[in-house]
């Protein structure tokens, strides 16, 4: 068994506004035997808006996270379906012209950084497809130690993980926008099928038209109740806080009780392999887990 | 030669009755494409099949259409590979019954449906490609011949200009879905073909135009469906990020939905901090610096509020209950120096601002490793940038021999 060692970014708002992702992303860790190496000094991927103001500007940030990951001399983990697009896309890019990318590294050469293409087989991976591509599910099936029997989980990817397919690397794992139901059934769940799975939480437009966002937000969430789902699970924390954080308000934008509790990946994997709800964070969250805590109650580790 | 079944959403307004599913057993070549095997289905089991379509060649723009969920071009559907993704879906399905799937195929969305597979383009999608102004507007006396700019100042507008008006990106548009009137992908790409247009006088005036209409530029959710339904490599998303882009380089800050502020108080923050300071963000979207705290608009102070029983609820659960969450600005900055790292490259990025577009210059080969017995002097040597026979261009895109004009 191949150990797995990353060199991991948690990005911002894991340790902003979804500090429980954080913290259960520790937990999953552990008890997969995953070693996380923080990269504690790496800057924010930007999430798309700092491209929007200066594309070079998000190319040379997120360059230098690649280069103090390649420092590592490991590959890199992200938990955010944000940060994974973000960076793909910016990745994309420096590794599209040698002349681009030598200019983006004169200004990290002075910080003794340098993101070199293809270094030592250097990739970027949000947990989700490392979990299945590099750790195997198989694997994770062993670890398992309380199925989540009877657990109807609704899987909820994120735009930047699922689009445009042609950058993040559908050609090579063309199954990626179908890990999450795999991880589910994995870990003993059952999958729960509903509209919205891969479509817009609506986070990015939350201050600019916040109709639009709550629309799209309630409406998933919504469907996903109507489709029988006990939960939601989604791998980015932008995503948890329109669907989570925002559920309320959602609720009045759509017209409907909603009140879905949405986990974070991690916090599933975790609580399939025996952590309890209270370390994971769970009671931080807006829409209360507690409905999925007592099914799995039932369950013990 | 393969056996398919095509699970089509039909529609017959004639008839009185609403929408149905009906299934076509199809025979064809895996290569062939769904458009094939719509044709055949008309030819061979019912003639009233209705689907637009003509050149079979992805350069009309006709045959539109949702194949599986994805909105694209029913004549760039390879059939073969419509089945794999079916079959893909199936397999994590909680509702398959363990029979091989069939390819659903649906008129596009977000538009009236006439008939079949044919949707109402006028309504949706020609009506917001007229609300953007979609001609040139150059001031002056008219020139004789024809107006001459160089060749290299045409070259940025040739991605907005392959667009063959399909309405693949409206039919897969998130925000649309949401905002019906939320003026869409096609008509704000077609825009910018415009603003980026040398020979137009009217840029500032577009590009106000755009960011104050509140279902304009602002009002994309950034999802990338677009992106990923137009087959013709046109990135609608991305030229809306252009014109916002623009739109603040004219210096048109106050657009109705905060969009400016927000973008600008993310890239202070990220200069400043390093990491994002959500509640600052929050703030500074809505009420940017001094003057804005002063003086906030009614949007700002509605925003603001809003976010109150927000704030309200993650201080109950315990979310929002340390210092640097709760108070804007308090959050602390990257360690060690880090910080300044973050500060210089924006210094450097800020000044040079280069847009680097794969569609327009493509990606470059690899150079293969020389053999160690080699002795030619240039081998090993980069590749030189830009043009030239070793180019590849990625995946979606276009040749140049290709691009209209």
């Amino acid at each position: 068994m191949t150990a797995i060692k990353v060199a991991y970014w948690p990005g911002c708002v894991s340790r902003g506004f979804t500090t429980e992702l954080h913290g259960s992303m520790a937990i999953a860790a552990e008890k997969l035997g995953i070693e996380l190496v923080e990269l504690d000094r790496a800057n924010c991927c930007g999430a798309g808006v700092i491209a929007e103001h200066n594309q070079e500007l998000a190319d040379t940030l997120n360059a230098r996270t690649f280069a103090l990951a390649q420092q590592t001399g490991l590959s890199m983990m992200n938990i955010c379906s944000t940060c994974q697009g973000a960076q793909s896309e910016c990745q994309q890019r420096l590794d599209a012209d040698s002349a681009y990318r030598a200019h983006v590294n004169e200004v990290l050469s002075g910080q003794g950084l340098s993101y070199e293409k293809d270094k030592d087989g250097f990739t970027n991976k949000n947990f989700l497809w490392l979990l299945v591509e590099d750790y195997g599910l198989d694997r994770l099936a062993e670890k398992v130690t309380r199925p989540l029997s009877g657990l109807r989980v609704g899987p909820f990817y994120g735009c930047y993980v699922v689009r445009p397919k042609e950058r993040l690397g559908y050609d090579e794992f063309p199954d990626r926008d179908v890990y999450l139901e795999k991880v589910i059934e994995t870990l003993g769940g059952q999958v729960v099928e509903y509209d919205g799975a891969r479509k817009c939480c609506g986070f990015p437009v939350i201050t600019m038209n916040r109709d639009t966002s709550l629309r799209q937000a309630g409406t998933h969430v919504g469907d996903a109740i109507d489709a029988g789902a006990d939960c939601l699970v989604t791998p980015c924390p932008l995503c948890h806080l329109n669907l989570d954080m925002q559920q309320p308000e959602a609720a009045k934008v759509v017209n409907r009780d909603l009140g879905l509790p949405v986990l974070h990946l991690p916090q599933l994997v975790a609580l399939a392999l025996g952590a309890e709800p209270k370390e994971l964070g769970m009671s931080r969250h807006i829409a209360s887990t507690k409905s999925v805590e007592a099914r799995l109650a039932a369950v013990p580790a | 030669m393969a056996e398919y079944k095509l699970k089509v959403r039909r529609y017959q307004p004639e008839s009185g009755e609403g929408p149905y599913w009906e299934e076509f057993k199809v025979d064809l070549d895996p290569s062939l494409s769904v458009l094939d095997g719509l044709l055949q289905a008309k030819d061979r089991d019912d003639g009233s099949l209705s689907v637009r379509c003509s050149c079979r060649a992805a350069i009309c723009g006709s045959c539109g259409m949702k194949v599986n969920g994805q909105s694209g071009l029913g004549c760039k559907t390879q059939i073969g590979e419509a089945q794999e993704l079916a079959e893909k879906k199936a397999s994590v399905s909680p509702t398959s019954n363990g029979e091989t799937p069939a390819i659903v195929v649906e008129p596009m969305g977000n538009m009236p449906v006439i008939k079949d597979l044919i949707t109402d383009m006028e309504s949706t999608h020609w009506t917001k490609i007229r609300r953007v102004t979609p001609w040139l507007l150059p001031h002056g006396e008219a020139p004789e011949r024809e107006y001459v700019v160089e060749p290299e100042s045409m070259i940025d507008i040739t991605q907005s200009m392959a667009c063959i008006q399909c309405g693949a990106c409206v039919s897969s548009c998130l925000s649309m879905e949401a905002d019906p009137d939320f003026i869409g992908p096609a008509a704000l790409a077609k825009a910018y073909r415009f603003v980026g247009d040398p020979r137009d006088a009217e840029t500032v005036e577009r590009l106000h135009d755009l960011a104050h209409d509140p279902h304009g530029i602002y009002d994309c959710t950034h999802c990338f469906s677009c992106i990923d339904a137009c087959p013709k490599g046109v990135a609608p998303m991305d030229q809306i990020m252009r014109l916002r882009r623009k739109a603040g380089e004219e210096g048109i800050h106050d657009d109705p939905n905060n969009g400016h502020n927000h973008e600008a108080a993310f890239v202070g923050i990220i200069e400043k901090k390093g990491t994002l300071d959500e509640s600052l963000l929050l703030q500074e979207s809505f009420a940017p610096g001094l003057k804005g705290k002063l003086k906030p608009t009614k949007g700002a102070i509605k925003g603001l509020l809003g976010s109150l029983p927000v704030a309200i609820r993650g201080l109950k659960t315990g979310k929002m209950r340390s210092l640097p969450k709760l108070i804007p600005g308090v959050h602390p900055k990257l360690p060690d120096g880090a910080q300044d790292e973050v500060k210089a490259i924006y210094a450097h990025a800020e000044d040079h601002r280069e847009e680097f577009n794969i569609y327009i210059r493509g990606e470059e080969d690899v150079e293969p490793e020389p053999e160690p017995d080699e002795t030619d002097s240039d081998s090993g040597a980069a590749q030189p940038h830009g043009g030239g026979a070793g180019e590849t261009l990625g995946a979606g895109e276009e040749t140049t021999e290709e691009r209209p004009l």
